[in-house]
């Protein structure tokens, strides 16, 4: 709107006066474009992941590339590698202390089921131990598949229910 | 020799001698590894495998002993290498052999209250130890 050509105060234009919407959808929205993750990084599948989070690929494109060093600020946890039973408690821990809301995405196989550690080292997929929203295989999975894995969750966000007072708080 | 490299079969007993004289005589400086093989048919079980390499002459060399099942000890080499203390203690949690004279053989790569030896044959493949207990998936 131009400053120059003042509006009657009559003739104001609804459109820009008010919106409806969901609450829930709302929310939604904004949360998925902002999305800070916490990247636990253990292994191989750290290279696909500078990757996928550097220009080429770029996940700011979807709101989700200030990795956040501590899990206290983020709300997305993305295990990125293989796990050991002995890191497995502090994977836990680190869940534990990020705050709700929060979503958790498995990359790559290893993180998804132990891929091929089947043995007395790896924990055989975190969600053995934590809740997983989202699963991203290959080996590593190529920046495309982490993009698409991204979307879906941004999806699943979108469509969720966003309650500003849970059964916790 | 085997594999281009010199190797030394030995008796338990004479690792020390035998170690020292070559750091001290042939200048084998830099202690790469010790690791065991488990021959699980075998009579004495478990090979013992030291590597040493000289920086000197650019050579390697292979010690290897024979240990029992029943007590698999030899003596430990960190008064010649220092960094033998962390080796043998990977050695120790993986096959279980013991370095008389090294204190410190708390797990390595392993941790507190891991039982049994995982790179032994008859340690079952699919044998875990978690350490934070499993929720239910429901899938
Ligand atoms: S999935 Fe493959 S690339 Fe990723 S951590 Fe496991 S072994 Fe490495």
């Amino acid at each position: 709107m131009s400053a120059t050509r003042p509006v009657p105060h009559q003739q104001k234009s609804a459109a820009f006066e008010y919106l409806t919407t969901r609450k829930d959808e709302f929310v939604g929205w904004a949360r998925k474009f902002s999305l800070f993750p916490y990247p636990f990084v253990t292994a191989c599948c750290a290279m696909e992941f500078m990757s996928v989070s550097s220009t080429l690929y770029d996940t700011d494109r979807f709101g989700a590339a200030l990795p956040r060093f501590t899990p206290r600020q983020s709300d997305l946890l993305m295990v990125v590698g293989t796990v050991s039973h002995k890191q497995a408690p502090v994977l836990r821990k680190v869940y534990e202390q990020m705050c709700e809301p929060k979503w958790v995405i498995a990359f790559g196989v290893c993180a998804t089921s132990g891929g091929f550690y089947q043995n007395y080292a790896a924990l055989p997929g975190i969600d053995k131990i934590i809740p997983v929203d989202l699963y991203i295989p290959g080996c590593p999975p190529r920046p495309e598949m982490v993009i698409d894995g991204i979307m879906k969750l941004q999806d699943k966000i979108a469509g969720e229910r966003h309650p500003i007072i849970n059964q916790d708080f | 020799m085997a594999h281009g490299i010199l190797v030394l079969q030995i008796a338990a007993e004479s690792l020390m001698p035998v170690a020292g004289r070559l750091k001290q005589e042939f200048g084998f400086d830099l202690f790469l590894d010790v690791t065991a093989t488990d021959w699980p048919q075998r009579r004495p079980r478990f090979d013992v495998v030291y590597h040493f390499y000289s920086t000197r002459d650019f050579v390697r060399v292979r010690l290897k002993t024979r240990v029992e099942e029943a007590d698999p000890t030899v003596d430990t080499l960190v008064t010649l290498y220092g960094s033998a203390r962390y080796m043998e203690r990977e050695c120790h949690e993986m096959y279980g052999i013991r370095f008389r004279g090294n204190d410190d053989l708390r797990p390595l790569l392993l941790y507190e209250g891991f039982v049994g030896h995982p790179l032994r044959k008859d340690y079952p493949k699919q044998r875990e130890q978690p350490l934070v207990p499993y929720r239910d998936v429901k899938r």
